[in-house]
């Protein structure tokens, strides 16, 4: 076993470009899924987006630099880790965790955000506006603003400013400007459509950094590829630390970036099974989750066409989750096309499994992990209690869980 | 020939220009819409867009935003809009198009609603979220059926691609004035009447300007180089006062105010 460390192993696992893949297309279609359905005043910046992202995937200077930055600056490659504990306790199959939690930042998004950052330097734009929901990505491209130089407005929902109120103060820390978003719903969603707004009038100057796998193409390719370091390293690390691949991957959905970057790599891989887990929220009624690919049906939100919650007006439904990152009605496209071609499967996590979940590996292993990444967790433990001992369990750990800690409190009533 | 092809045929036959504002359907109410749209027929309108409100527009400002938003609270349906359209359209000679997102035609599938909206007398679409690449299934659909889809050209769009929009559009175009969202501006880009001008030598089509007129100044300026004006936002927001205010008096004032620039226009 060499281990996961050395540069040279390092650089084998980090190439930007991702495996070949038939989708999407080169207008942005995942089977019939994806897309541009935006204003023309868009289609310009989203054509030249995509041309500079082709450009820098072929430029080893790109690639060189953000692998120095993964390296150096958020920590990659994550650990790949044995809970052995957990396992014990669940007894059955062996449960392991890609630590993206133990990034800088605390979750995947950095791997995202630096790659846009590093492109917007090469566009030439001085201004960065992203969207977030339970403020990882938003603190992810504050963080990456800093590093650049780079101006930087964060929109957020007034409900995800109330729940993750920590992430709120490090973005102001980090020099970025919080706007709150207080129109519909008050959360993701409407955090979009406002950034959007933003960017409809000030395409020339800024980019849009969008936080996961959704939106318009060249957005969801692209974040994918970016996220799928996870996954590239979590395959060398399953070779050399266990000799195999897993036989189940489980990952959490939001708008999907943190499971396509893991699952992206195994797509190949027939013999490896891939878990979604969607937000199951209150109850499986309309309004009470999150869970598109589960309860929703195609349709056209934020830019692209994927399964998504919306009534028979094509007006998009209500929403709920605990977890401010998962709190969506849409999802990326590359998840609709696999769930349509049968390569990945998606389930839901109620609040109540969730919470249940975040104790148990608090208290088994010693992490405290995101709301959003305990979703995979409980489903992880659900599918390795079935399976043999020798069988593994993937799971992508997301992101810590310190930005909730005030939430949880408040929802059990403790004094924080 | 669609309705708006004769309208603007005869329009330019005249050297006259057109005037057609905005209204969001169902703000606040249906009987509200058809009011409002009879009246302003009557005062001589042009044309009328009528806005299908949508949970999550994002080519749309405050303003806009906010009327769809009190049509939605107060459950307003697609299939009341069309019938409430239905009503109107025998009743005035003016050419009603929609705009709406492409979520709400989707939904309810593209054939189905040009087959609804023209069955309601409605002449053409606006789908503002539909790039002209995303547009053929619909577009194949509404040439079938003579029902114009009118495509948007904004100061973002290159050269090449605004004559290849230009060739997928039937009715008019509509030149959006400004790199942004909807809503009134005190000024417009002093560039807007030179880009109108070179387009005009790209087409024959007519071409109509919208986004931030709201001024009979800006009227004035505009309606030489261009074939129609839209005005949206400035209309909306008197629109918005018919919550607390006799509805009567609301109309009136807008009735007024859309008069006023009429008086410009032509
Ligand atoms: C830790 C963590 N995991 C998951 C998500 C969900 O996003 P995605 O589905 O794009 O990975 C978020 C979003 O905020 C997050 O913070």
């Amino acid at each position: 076993m060499s281990g996961a460390g050395g540069p040279s192993h390092f650089a084998r696992i980090v190439p930007i470009m991702p495996v070949s893949s038939p989708v999407p297309d080169p207008r942005g279609r995942f089977g019939p899924f994806g897309g541009r359905y935006i204003p023309e005043t868009l289609v310009r910046a989203l054509d030249q987006l995509a041309e500079q992202y082709a450009a820098a995937n072929r430029d080893p200077s790109f690639r060189a630099e953000l692998e120095e930055l993964y390296r150096n600056y958020v920590g990659r490659p994550s650990p790949l880790y044995h809970a052995r504990r957990l396992s014990r306790k669940v007894g059955g199959a062996q449960i392991y965790l890609k630590r993206e939690d133990l990034n800088h930042t605390g979750s995947h998004k950095i791997n995202n955000t630096l790659g846009q950052a590093l492109l917007t330097m090469r566009m030439g734009k001085r201004r960065v506006i992203a969207e977030t929901g339970a403020g990882q990505h938003g603190v992810a491209t504050a963080t990456a603003c800093a590093h650049f130089g780079l101006e930087c407005v964060v929109y957020m929902g007034e409900e995800d400013i109330r729940r993750q109120r920590p992430n709120v103060f490090s973005m102001r820390l980090l020099g970025a400007e919080v706007r709150p978003v207080g129109s519909g719903s008050r959360t993701l969603r409407d955090a979009i459509n406002e950034a959007m707004r933003d960017w409809m009038s000030s395409v020339e100057t800024t980019h849009y950094c969008l936080g996961s796998v959704m939106g318009p193409h060249p957005f969801p390719v692209m974040v994918r590829d970016f996220q799928s370091v996870i996954g590239r390293e979590a395959r060398e690390q399953c070779l050399d630390q266990l000799g195999r691949l897993p036989d189940l991957i489980v990952a959490c959905v939001g708008g999907g970036s943190n499971a396509g970057g893991i699952f992206f790599p195994f797509i190949d891989d027939k013999q490896v099974a891939l878990l979604g887990v969607e937000a199951g929220g209150r109850s499986t009624r309309p309004g009470d989750h999150a869970a598109p690919l589960n309860f929703g049906r195609p349709g056209i939100l934020h830019g692209s066409y994927s399964y998504v919650m919306q009534d028979d007006d094509g007006q998009t439904c209500p929403v709920h989750s605990i977890s401010a990152g998962l709190d969506y009605p849409g999802v990326g496209p590359e998840h609709s096309y696999w769930k349509e071609i049968g390569r990945a499967s998606y389930a839901t996590a109620s609040d109540d499994e969730v919470l249940e979940a975040f104790d148990v590996l608090a208290r088994t292993e010693g992490i405290i992990a995101a709301l959003e990444s305990s979703h995979a967790v409980a489903k992880a433990i659900d599918e390795a209690a079935r399976r043999p001992a020798d069988q593994i369990v993937l799971v992508n750990l997301s992101g810590r869980g310190d930005k909730d800690a005030a939430e949880i409190a408040r929802l059990r009533g403790v004094e924080f | 020939m669609s309705s708006i092809d004769r309208l603007f045929e005869r329009l330019r036959a005249q050297r006259r220009k057109a005037l057609m504002p905005f209204v969001t359907a169902g703000d606040p109410d249906l009987d509200f819409t058809e009011q409002l749209i009879g009246r302003l027929a009557n005062r001589g309108a042009t044309m009328f867009e009528v806005g299908l409100p949508y949970s999550d527009p994002i080519a749309d400002g405050p303003v806009i935003q906010a009327s769809y938003t009190r049509a939605l609270d107060r459950g307003v349906r697609l299939d009341d809009i069309l019938a409430t359209l239905g009503r109107l359209a025998p009743r005035i000679e003016t050419p009603l198009v929609t705009m709406g997102s492409y979520a709400i035609i989707h939904r309810y599938g593209p054939a189905a609603f040009v087959a609804e909206a023209k069955a309601a007398g409605v002449a053409g679409a606006i789908v503002p979220d539909l790039p002209v690449e995303e547009s053929d299934e619909l577009a194949a659909i509404c040439r079938r059926e003579d029902f114009s889809l009118i495509q948007l050209i904004t100061p973002t769009t290159p050269p090449d691609r605004a004559r290849r929009i230009a060739e997928k559009t039937t009715g008019f175009i509509y030149y959006v004035s400004v790199t942004g969202i909807t809503g009134e501006r005190n000024k417009l880009p002093p560039a807007l009447v030179d880009q109108v001008a070179w387009l005009r030598e790209q087409t024959p089509l007519p071409i109509c300007i919208g986004f931030g007129i709201s001024r009979p100044e800006h009227v004035r300026a505009l309606a030489p180089v261009a074939d129609g004006l839209i005005v949206g936002s400035a209309i909306v927001r008197r629109v918005a006062q018919a919550g607390e205010r006799p509805r009567n008096e609301v109309l009136s004032e807008i009735e007024q105010y859309v008069g006023e620039l009429l008086a410009e226009v032509n």
